[in-house]
């Protein structure tokens, strides 16, 4: 399936119970950047782009803690919250909003898509 | 339309004309004789009780009953006469027309009236929806046999009672609140339950994966079976239901099953009638449906995007909508709710947003020794979370703080102890509030220490926690109180008292060091991580990323064949059997036994690298081959075609024996004295798959020239003409450590057997990321030669530990992959592909 059938603001990802709580699993974007979805131990969403700021390392990857990821690549800390490394390092991988309604996970349209401009430079 | 009779009788008149006098005022229909019906109706009788005309329609047969009650009622703790609300002569008293058993089947918009299933038709000029929820039911075949039913009324509850009678089984799909309740219910009626939940831990959305755990552990000991993690595939029965058959194709038998997996806003009339309809029925801040004339509260209702489970909202509401309908106008603006679980003896409660996020810390408490768990969730100096396991006490005091947004800056450092410690004596100084206990106030509770006690024990020459602990016992058992002492030290030596913890610690989570948590683990049969984080006071709700993986670790040593891996506290290598690469792919390494191959092993790892289109394939410094640059999709469709040709994964990746490095040996060397290629690979057949506390490398040389380089390795072998010298300790890694001879033996099998015992020694003594060097230079060789060579009885239980282990561990991961478990971990959600690329 794709998503871009969708209409409207949000994009339904599908149901919340594909990702099962401490894990994270990707969707990738044509002409955009991949996107990690996780679901934390207590159970709470958060959609990021799959990139380490540190070198690219796939965050979705990492061990989830709190809503912290490790990087699998060098075990930055990563907030799920905000994308920004924490503890000593610096820097910030961009969060897409995301939203859990009746069960199913919508992200953002415009945080998904890339602006046309973008996609032809590409 | 209605008429009023009992105004006037044919015989009170003169003419004997029945004339009915019209009722003038405006007539209010409700549609559900439920909680949020009823109690509109109560408060708009609060405000101005004439000015309305009410008539309610109810689809049940009963007057207003309390519907949370009927868990006791199910339990046998309260009659059905014990939770009605508003008896008949509430109706009647208050001129209220009730309709009950005949639910309203049509709302015409136009003509401003509803019809019944009975037929009957009744005109409105305020209609209110209340029409609550719908049980939802999973679509699984077999959903629809007889003894299948949903919690949700009386009618539910009779029929449970009516299966408990006879005993047997019953099933509850759904460990949330509601399910959980009727389990303990159906319990306690004599039937042996079963609650199977998707979720790995129970009521999710309301508990964290630590106050979880603590009240599944809870309902096993009341004898219920609770399988996390479980998902439905199917109810069976002839005619009737007789059990449930779980996706892994377990059954488990029931006569009764009972579906609490969630509920859904009853909205078909609604939505038939033309209403705006979201997940439930659209309405403003006034109660107002997009029918100006049409109102509606209740489950039933969507506020501001929210729909709600609880009744703590629906009062809200129905205050809200009477004062709309007696031209108030206050308005809802939508509910913060807190949950607690009715089940007798287990004290649940959780508010507020218990996720944590930027700038909130979280404050935890664990008294073990009462089953206690507590933890607030603080954001700035505001409370906005709480979630309370076997003390429940405050939380009233919780939510309150959380609703009001009340600054508790001041009280932050005793917020965990409750309210009548932090508001204790006001003190904003958690020195001054200690300093202000009284002498015989308890300080530990685990030992019953007061604070005299510990004073006493501070002033007689013990400066530090540890001697506070060793001798008054303060703060030495479950922990929690050790801040106390610590403040109280602090208080008495003034600047003589540095504030030490000189013990490594796992890491920030914990207080506690490796050797205790191992040690803390056998003594007390732990068995999940939450249990250990729980009983050993863990400062943060899951841990992080270096203790989960090493509690993980622990726990899999100590329980073989019964711990069951966590896939969570797996670094990223271990969880998808592989190793990650700087570009996100992964590198794939066959096992080659003791760096032996075969044509139909190249030939599989040729097609391979052409098949994938890997970049690159590279002979290892571990005697074998590694294929780079495959893609996680890839994975388990490369894992197929390499088990294919009788190849299983390598654990290239793994806190786990690497590989087997050999030399040629006496079978074609000249100046080989024993077969250490044979020998190496016996060595890796006996010892592969089993997990360590970090990797674990092993050679076998035939002679002393050492060509297989055994001795810088974990466990090193070098034959000689009179036997095997054993080697142990070695590492080439950063610190390069040459091994310490070990002993020397004259058999292959004891060079076997001694390896094993070995093997286990590291895996149940050493730290978790400790390699055998400098676990070696921790303990002294002489320690493991005591162990190992000294002590034959040790050396064979030890090697006996190690094969029953290995008994459960010697699975190859890749095999089960490749047949589909966990492809989840390898597939991607969907692929976004915006319009251009979507061809
Ligand atoms: C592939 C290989 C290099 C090669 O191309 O030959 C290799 C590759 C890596 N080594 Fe190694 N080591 C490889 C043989 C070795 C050897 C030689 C040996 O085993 O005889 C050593 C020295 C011997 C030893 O371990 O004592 C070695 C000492 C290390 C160390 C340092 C360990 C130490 O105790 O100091 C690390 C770092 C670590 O583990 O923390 C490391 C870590 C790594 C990692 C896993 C780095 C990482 O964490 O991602 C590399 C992953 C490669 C991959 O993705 O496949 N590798 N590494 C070799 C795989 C052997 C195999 O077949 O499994
Ligand atoms: C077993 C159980 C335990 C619970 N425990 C708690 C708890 O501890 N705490 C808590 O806060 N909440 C609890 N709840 C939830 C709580 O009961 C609900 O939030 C509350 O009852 C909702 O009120 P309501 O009026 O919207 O719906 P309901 O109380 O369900 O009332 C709706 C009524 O409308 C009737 N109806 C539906 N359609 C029609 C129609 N077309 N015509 C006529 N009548 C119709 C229904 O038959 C029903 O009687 C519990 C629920 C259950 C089932
Ligand atoms: S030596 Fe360093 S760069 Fe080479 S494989 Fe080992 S860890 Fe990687
Ligand atoms: S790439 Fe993430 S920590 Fe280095």
């Amino acid at each position: 399936m794709t998503a871009s059938n969708n209409v409207g603001d949000w994009l339904d990802i599908g149901p919340m119970s594909q990702i099962s709580p401490g894990n994270a699993r990707t969707l990738p974007v044509r002409g955009g950047e991949e996107i990690a979805i996780f679901h934390t131990l207590d159970n709470h969403f958060y959609a990021l782009v799959n990139k380490c700021p540190h070198k690219q390392g796939p965050l979705s990857q990492g061990i989830v803690h709190g809503n912290v990821v490790a990087c699998p690549l060098h075990n930055w800390n990563i907030s799920l919250r905000t994308g920004e490394a924490l503890g000593g390092d610096e820097g910030c991988v961009p969060t897409i909003p995301l939203k859990v309604d009746a069960g199913r996970i919508f992200l953002l349209r415009d945080a998904v898509i890339p602006s046309r401009a973008a996609r032809k430079a590409a | 339309m209605e008429f009023q009779d009992g105004i006037g009788t044919v015989a009170d008149n003169e003419e004997g004309i029945f004339t009915p006098q019209r009722d003038v005022r405006e007539h209010l229909v409700v549609v559900g004789n439920g909680m949020a019906g009823c109690r509109a109706v109560e408060e708009l009788l609060a405000r101005d009780a004439g000015r309305y005309r009410v008539t309610i329609f109810g689809a049940e047969p009963y007057v207003n009953y309390n519907r949370i009650m009927l868990s006791p009622v199910l339990a046998g703790e309260k009659t059905f006469d014990d939770i009605i609300i508003n008896g008949r002569q509430w109706y009647d008293d208050n001129d209220i027309e009730l309709i009950v058993g005949d639910p309203v089947t049509a709302i015409h918009r136009a003509a401003k009236t509803v019809s019944s299933r009975s037929g009957r038709t009744v005109g409105y000029d305020r209609l209110l929806i209340a029409t609550g929820s719908d049980p939802f039911i999973i679509p699984v075949p077999g959903n629809d046999l007889p003894g299948v039913i949903s919690f949700r009324d009386m009618k539910d509850v009779d029929t449970m009672l009516a299966a408990a009678a006879d005993g047997g089984s019953a099933v509850v799909i759904g460990g949330g609140l509601l399910g959980l309740e009727a389990a303990h219910g159906l319990t306690l009626r004599g039937m042996k339950v079963t609650v199977i939940h998707l979720m790995p831990t129970l009521m999710e959305r309301q508990l964290d994966e630590a106050s979880g755990w603590l009240l599944k552990s809870a309902l096993e000991g009341r004898g219920q079976t609770i399988l996390t993690g479980a998902d439905t595939a199917g109810i069976y029965g002839e005619g009737k239901v007789e059990g449930v058959r779980l996706k892994d194709g377990r059954e488990i038998p029931a006569s009764l099953v009972v579906m609490a997996v969630g509920i859904r806003p009853s909205v078909a009339l609604a939505r038939d009638a033309g209403l705006d309809i979201g997940r439930g029925v659209k309405v403003d801040d006034h109660m107002v449906t997009s029918d100006p004339a049409i109102l509606a509260v209740g489950e039933c209702v969507e506020h501001d995007g929210n729909v709600y489970g609880l009744v703590a909202p629906l009062w809200d509401m129905c205050r809200s909508l009477a004062d709309g309908l007696t031209d108030r106008h206050t308005g809802y603006r939508g509910s913060v709710t807190s949950t607690k679980l009715k089940v007798a003896g287990l004290d649940v409660f959780s508010a507020g947003d218990f996720s944590g996020g930027d700038g909130c810390e979280d404050i935890v408490l664990r008294d073990a020794a009462r089953g206690v768990y507590k933890r607030v969730i603080v954001k700035g100096d505001r409370l906005v979370g709480a979630v309370l396991y076997g003390d429940t006490a405050d939380g009233g005091w919780y939510f309150d703080l959380l609703k009001k947004g009340e600054d508790v800056g001041a009280i932050r450092d005793l917020l965990i102890f409750g309210q009548a410690f932090a508001s204790g004596g006001g003190q904003a100084d958690p020195k001054e509030a200690v300093a202000a206990l009284s002498d015989d106030a308890e300080v530990c509770g685990c030992n019953g220490v007061s604070k005299g006690q510990v004073l006493a024990c501070i002033e007689a020459g013990n400066g530090t926690l540890d001697a506070v602990r060793a001798t008054c016992k303060a703060s030495a058992s479950c922990g929690s109180c050790t801040g106390l002492v610590e403040t109280l030290l602090a208080a008495t030596l003034g600047d003589d008292y540095s504030g030490e913890r000189a013990t490594r610690t796992v890491c920030k989570c914990t207080s506690f060091g490796h050797d205790d948590v191992r040690r803390e683990i056998a003594a007390q049969g732990m068995k999940s991580i939450p249990e250990v984080m729980h009983k050993l006071h863990w400062s943060t709700p899951d841990g992080c990323s270096s203790c989960r993986p090493a509690l993980n670790y622990y726990l899999l040593c100590a329980l073989p064949g019964e711990y069951r891996d966590d896939q969570q506290s797996r670094f990223v290598n271990e969880r998808m059997h592989a190793n990650i690469q700087k570009d996100g792919t992964y590198s794939v390494v066959p096992r080659m036994w003791g760096g032996l191959t075969n044509p139909r092993e190249l030939r599989a790892i040729a097609d391979v690298v052409e098949k994938y289109h890997a970049p690159m394939v590279k002979v290892t410094g571990g005697q074998r081959l590694d294929i780079f640059g495959i893609r996680k999709e890839d994975l388990p469709a490369v894992w197929a075609d390499l088990n294919a040709a009788g190849m299983v994964s390598g654990h290239a990746y793994g806190k786990s024996l690497r590989t087997v490095k050999t030399c040629v040996g006496s079978e074609w060397c000249r100046f080989g004295t024993q077969d250490s290629t044979g020998l190496g690979v016996r060595i890796e057949r006996m010892t592969w798959g089993s997990w360590m506390p970090h990797k674990f490398k092993i050679a076998a040389s035939g002679c002393p020239r050492n060509c297989a380089e055994a001795t810088i390795k974990d466990f090193g072998v070098v034959c000689v003409d009179s036997g095997y010298e054993l080697h142990v300790g070695g590492n080439g890694g950063i610190h390069v450590r040459a091994t310490d001879l070990l002993c020397k033996v004259a058999t292959e099998q004891e060079a076997l057997d001694y390896c094993a015992a070995f093997i286990q020694l590291y895996r149940e003594e050493a730290r978790y990321l400790e390699r055998t060097a400098p676990w070696i230079e921790r303990v002294g060789v002489d320690y493991v030669k005591s162990r190992i060579v000294d002590d034959a009885e040790g050396r064979e239980a030890l090697r006996a530990r190690f094969l029953f282990s290995q008994s459960f561990s010697q699975e190859d991961p890749w095999a089960s992959r490749a047949a589909g478990k966990d492809a989840e971990l390898h597939q991607h959600l969907a692929e976004v592909r915006p319009m251009e690329f979507a061809a």
